[in-house]
Formats: C-alpha cells, sequence, structure tokens
C-alpha cells in the first residue's frame, strides 16, 4: 500500500502547496469578515447563535468523512463529541491547560477511540454496524454516568472567563476557535474527497468485494475514516462545555447534536464535501431563527419534517438534486 | 514460459453448508497462457474464480501465485501481487467516474500519485477498451458491452501478471463478442496470462490455447481445445448423451 504522504507527493506539489496556501488564505479572509460582521451585532447571542451553526458545519463535515464518503453510517456521533467535551472537562479539572491545547489532546482521545471500534465493528455492514455505533455511545454514556470525577449524572460546572485578550468576550473567542475547527473539517473532507483515499472510500462504498479486487485495503482504509472522523468530532466536542458552562450526559450525548450531526449531511448531499456545509448553514441557521422567533422545541421537528422531504424527493440530497437538473439540461 | 505455472491451486474444496461446490480442484495456469474455463450452470467455475481471487476463501487446499502461497491472502493484498478479474456481473463504482473507476487500481495497486499522471495512464487504458470519450461520464449511462469492457480496464489497469475474466461476454452481440475478444487478446500479447470464463463456445475456441471443464465441482478434461470437446464426458456433461 502506499504511504499516506503520497497524498501530497508527486511533481506537481508545489503547485499544489501554492493552491493550499491560497485556499488557507481565502478562509481567514472569509473567517476574519464573518467574525468583523457578528462583532456589528452588538450583542454575544449572535456569537452564540454562530457558534452553533459552525459546530454543525464542523460536525457534519467530520461525520460525512465515514457515514458519507465511505457509507458506514455512524449513529455513535454523540459518544466521539462526548469524549472531546469530557476530555476538556477533565483537563478543566486537573491540569487547567487553555483550551487550543485541550482541542488536540481531545482529537488523539477520539481518534484512538474511533480506531478501536473500528477494529471491533467495521467488520460489520449497513445497519449492524450503525446499531454497534449506537450501542458503543450508550455505554459510554453509561460509564460518564457513572464517573463521579466528571459530575456523573448531576454534571459539573465549567467556568471561564468574561473577556480573553486579545479577543474581546469569551463569546467571540469561542466562535474564532469553532471557525477553525469548521473550516479545517471541511478542508480535511474536502482533500480526502478528493485524493486517491476518498476513491478508495468512494468505491467501498459502491461494492466492498469489487474495491478489494481493485486493490484498495477496505478495513485499513475504513479504519483510517473511522479514526480520523473521530478525531475531528472530539475535536469539536472540546469547547463546549466552556460554551455552555454545565455539562451533564444529556448535554454531552444530546439527541439533538446527533440527529442533526446525521441529517444535515443527508439533507444537503453525502457525496461530495460542500452538500454537508449546504445542509448544516441550511438547518443550523433555519433552528437559530425558529428558536428566536417561535420556540427551541420545533428544531428537532423542522429537522425530521425537512429530512423527509428530502428523502423522499431528493434522496441525493440538495447537491446530488442540482447535479440531477444539471445533467438532465440538453 | 517458465516450467512452473505462474498461478495454481491444489487440492481445492469449498463447501457452502452441506453443499460441496469444489471437490478438490488442481490446476495450473502458465505465464502468459491463455486458459477456457467451461462447464454448465452452477458447476463452481465462479466459486472457482472466487476461491483463487481471494473474495472466497477455500475451506481445503492452497492457492500459489509466482511461488508464494495466497491461500490465507486478502483480495487486496493478491490484487497487489498481480491477480486480477473482472467479475460476471459488471460491478463498476456507480459513484465515479469512468475514469476514477480506472483511476482506483492505479492509486492503490500501481502506486501512482501524481494526479496528471493517473489521469493520462486511465485514459491510455480506456483508450484501449475503446472507452475513451465516456472518460468523465457516469458508469449508469453505460451500455453493457460498455460496462463489461470498463470491468476489463480496471482489471487491466495496473498491468496484473494474470487477468481472470469471468463471463465477460454473456448477453453480447457477435459483433460485440469480437470486440471483447480482440481486447482480451491484445492484452495477453501485452504478456497478461489470462483464465477466460465463458459459455460462447465459438469464443472460447478461438481464445484458448488450453480447455478446461468443470462439472458438479469437480475438473473432468483438461487439455488442447478440439480434444477436449470431442471428451466423452464433456460430450455428455453438455448435450446430455
Amino acid at each position: 500500500m502506499r504511504p499516506a504522504s503520497a497524498l501530497l507527493s508527486g511533481p506537481r506539489a508545489h503547485h499544489k502547496a501554492l493552491r493550499a496556501l491560497a485556499t488557507l488564505a481565502i478562509c481567514a479572509a472569509g473567517g476574519a469578515a464573518v467574525v468583523f460582521a457578528l462583532g456589528l451585532a452588538g450583542t454575544d447571542y449572535a456569537f452564540l447563535a454562530a457558534y452553533t451553526v459552525l459546530q454543525f458545519v464542523a460536525l457534519a463535515s467530520a461525520w460525512n468523512i465515514l457515514g458519507g464518503y465511505a457509507g458506514y453510517v455512524n449513529f455513535g456521533v454523540a459518544g466521539f463529541f462526548a469524549v472531546g467535551v469530557y476530555t476538556s472537562v477533565v483537563v478543566y479539572k486537573t491540569l487547567q491547560w487553555p483550551l487550543i491545547f485541550t482541542i488536540p489532546l481531545a482529537a488523539v482521545f477520539a481518534g484512538l477511540l474511533g480506531l478501536g471500534m473500528g477494529y471491533l465493528t467495521l467488520r460489520l455492514r449497513g445497519v449492524f454496524f450503525s446499531i454497534a455505533t449506537l450501542a458503543f455511545s450508550i455505554v459510554l454514556n453509561t460509564l460518564i454516568v457513572n464517573w463521579a470525577f466528571v459530575g456523573g449524572s448531576r454534571g459539573v460546572y465549567v467556568m471561564h472567563p468574561a473577556s480573553i485578550e486579545p479577543f474581546g468576550s469569551y463569546a467571540r473567542y469561542l466562535v474564532i476557535i469553532m471557525l477553525i475547527l469548521a473550516i479545517g473539517c471541511v478542508l480535511i473532507a474536502r482533500a480526502i474527497e478528493r485524493s486517491w483515499i476518498g476513491n478508495g472510500l468512494a468505491a467501498l462504498k459502491d461494492d466492498e468485494i469489487a474495491a478489494e479486487c481493485a486493490g484498495v485495503p477496505s478495513l485499513r482504509i475504513k479504519l483510517f475514516a473511522t479514526t480520523l472522523s473521530g478525531a475531528l468530532l472530539g475535536a469539536i466536542g472540546a469547547p463546549f462545555p466552556y460554551f455552555i458552562t454545565y455539562v451533564d450526559p444529556a448535554s454531552a450525548f444530546s439527541l439533538t447534536i446527533a440527529v442533526n450531526t446525521i441529517a444535515m449531511p443527508l439533507i444537503g448531499g453525502t457525496a461530495t464535501w460542500l452538500g454537508p456545509v449546504i445542509g448544516a448553514l441550511l438547518l443550523g441557521t433555519l433552528q437559530q431563527v425558529a428558536t428566536v422567533t417561535i420556540s427551541s422545541a420545533l428544531n428537532l421537528l423542522i429537522v425530521g419534517i425537512l429530512l423527509v422531504v428530502f428523502i423522499t424527493v431528493a434522496p441525493n440530497g440538495i447537491v446530488g438534486f442540482v447535479k440531477g437538473l444539471r445533467e438532465k439540461r440538453p | 514460459m517458465s516450467d512452473s505455472p505462474i498461478l495454481s491451486s491444489q487440492g481445492l474444496v469449498k463447501r457452502f453448508g452441506g453443499f460441496v461446490a469444489l471437490h478438490g480442484i488442481d490446476f495450473g495456469l502458465m505465464d502468459r497462457e491463455r486458459v477456457g474455463l467451461i462447464g454448465p450452470n452452477g458447476s463452481g467455475k465462479s466459486t472457482f474464480v472466487n476461491c483463487l481471487t481471494g473474495a472466497l476463501r477455500a475451506e481445503e487446499g492452497r492457492v500459489t501465485f509466482s511461488g508464494t502461497d495466497i491461500t490465507a491472502m486478502p483480495a487486496w493484498r493478491r490484487a497487489h501481487a498481480g491477480l486480477a478479474r473482472s467479475f460476471q456481473i459488471p460491478r463498476p463504482f456507480r459513484g465515479l467516474t469512468v475514469r476514477q473507476n480506472i483511476a482506483v487500481p492505479l492509486s492503490f495497486i500501481a502506486g501512482m500519485s501524481d494526479q496528471a499522471e493517473i489521469e493520462a495512464r486511465a485514459d491510455e487504458v480506456l483508450a484501449q477498451v475503446g472507452l475513451k470519450a465516456k472518460a468523465a461520464q457516469s458508469p449508469k449511462s453505460l451500455s453493457q458491452v460498455e460496462l463489461r469492457k470498463l470491468e476489463l480496464g480496471r482489471a487491466m489497469a495496473a498491468r496484473p501478471r494474470v487477468l481472470i475474466a469471468d463471463e465477460s461476454m454473456a448477453g453480447l452481440s457477435d459483433s460485440e463478442v469480437d470486440e471483447i475478444l480482440d481486447v482480451l487478446m491484445l492484452l495477453n500479447e501485452s504478456g497478461i496470462a489470462i483464465i477466460l470464463i465463458e459459455h460462447i463456445m465459438r469464443a472460447v475456441v478461438r481464445f484458448s490455447q488450453r480447455l478446461v471443464v468443470f462439472v458438479a465441482g469437480a475438473k473432468i478434461a483438461d487439455g488442447e481445445p478440439r480434444e477436449v470437446m470431442r471428451h466423452p464426458e464433456v460430450v455428455r456433461a453438455y448435450l446430455g448423451q
């Protein structure tokens, strides 16, 4: 099998590096514009709403690496997210590291867990794999509920200062961190999709035996996807305790997070990196508007209705639907 | 040609529950050889190919490739070693374009990493099988004969040493059969040993240097095609005499 470094090797590597730098510069400029625009609102609520939407962009993109590209639907999203959340809680109670150092640690723990879960479950396929990942999340939930150090079932407070230099308010700081995570997840998902690994995952999704006969090492590449997807989901969970300031198993293993993370790529389209981004921006924004104007209780109802509509009308999501319309055009 | 076979099986047995699909098959394929494998439906041809390529594991016996025992090797490792196959029912990767289908073995088996090189080599392969004009299309838009050509293209892309073509001509017209035969002959001339599993006797006889016949999971004949076709057991199996 080829080394992972081959992802960025070859005679055109220099050109690729320049393009990658340009992409990063565009993302940084775009991100700075978003943070500036949010600051114009003059209230922290704009930052908190943006954090929620960006968190879903990141979660949907990270989940899609295994669930969308490889077709292995992971129902254990909340478990990986919670590993990140509770890594943060443990670090808060012991080492007191700054958040930016906790995020990589959360990614390592969740990635290792993804690798372990992959070894145990990736020989299962379809609904059996999905049920196994759901069971994994429930086992983790039970462990946390019975772990007094992190608050058990009653939860724990994670306090943060009102402001942090040079970012100003802590809400602004959290949005910048989530923006970086979201951009990172999207860029990683895009790079995977366009690489030989992406082709391998797409081949596995279509036909595992044919893919193996075409030289795709199915178990290895699935383990790679599980580990990477798990690591990213964990990293996204790490800032969450500082966002809500009170963490309990119900919020860390939240049904809303699990359902949204799976529904958003399905609505946007799972075949490309763009689908989860569109799905998350659409649903996340819609939910924020509904929360302010009507009630947050409507959030899951909105997801449910949209999911039924899209599965019926556009089973390949928004991106697939638009692509289909373009192909039909004479 | 070397004296020892490039691909061989010794005493290969495959069972599905109580049903014995393969009864201790001994088989050898020499380097650059063209072998036809025939037999009635259910005679175990595809099961045998699946055991050779790693899609199925045999209960007994062993498979060797280039002198190495590959019995316990997963399918992808066998593909990396140079053993390629096409499927009886075309199994394209529908989420990828025709060109990307060819790029999969180029990336994973041939170890190519430069996108421009991969595309150039994929287009070369597609031109060989007559699909270059469809490179950017989805396999969903291909006809049956084109899908079979894509199967062959994917199998040959990484320049294997052995290709097993499982009923690559089923359901095709006479002219389409000739097209596929031409592709297979071209591949053989480039140094690839080929096992052709087929029901179309005209094609098998034209293509094969040697013919092997399976009936009810057992090998009943192995030899020069015209001689084998006159073999009493083969005649009985095909004509029911």
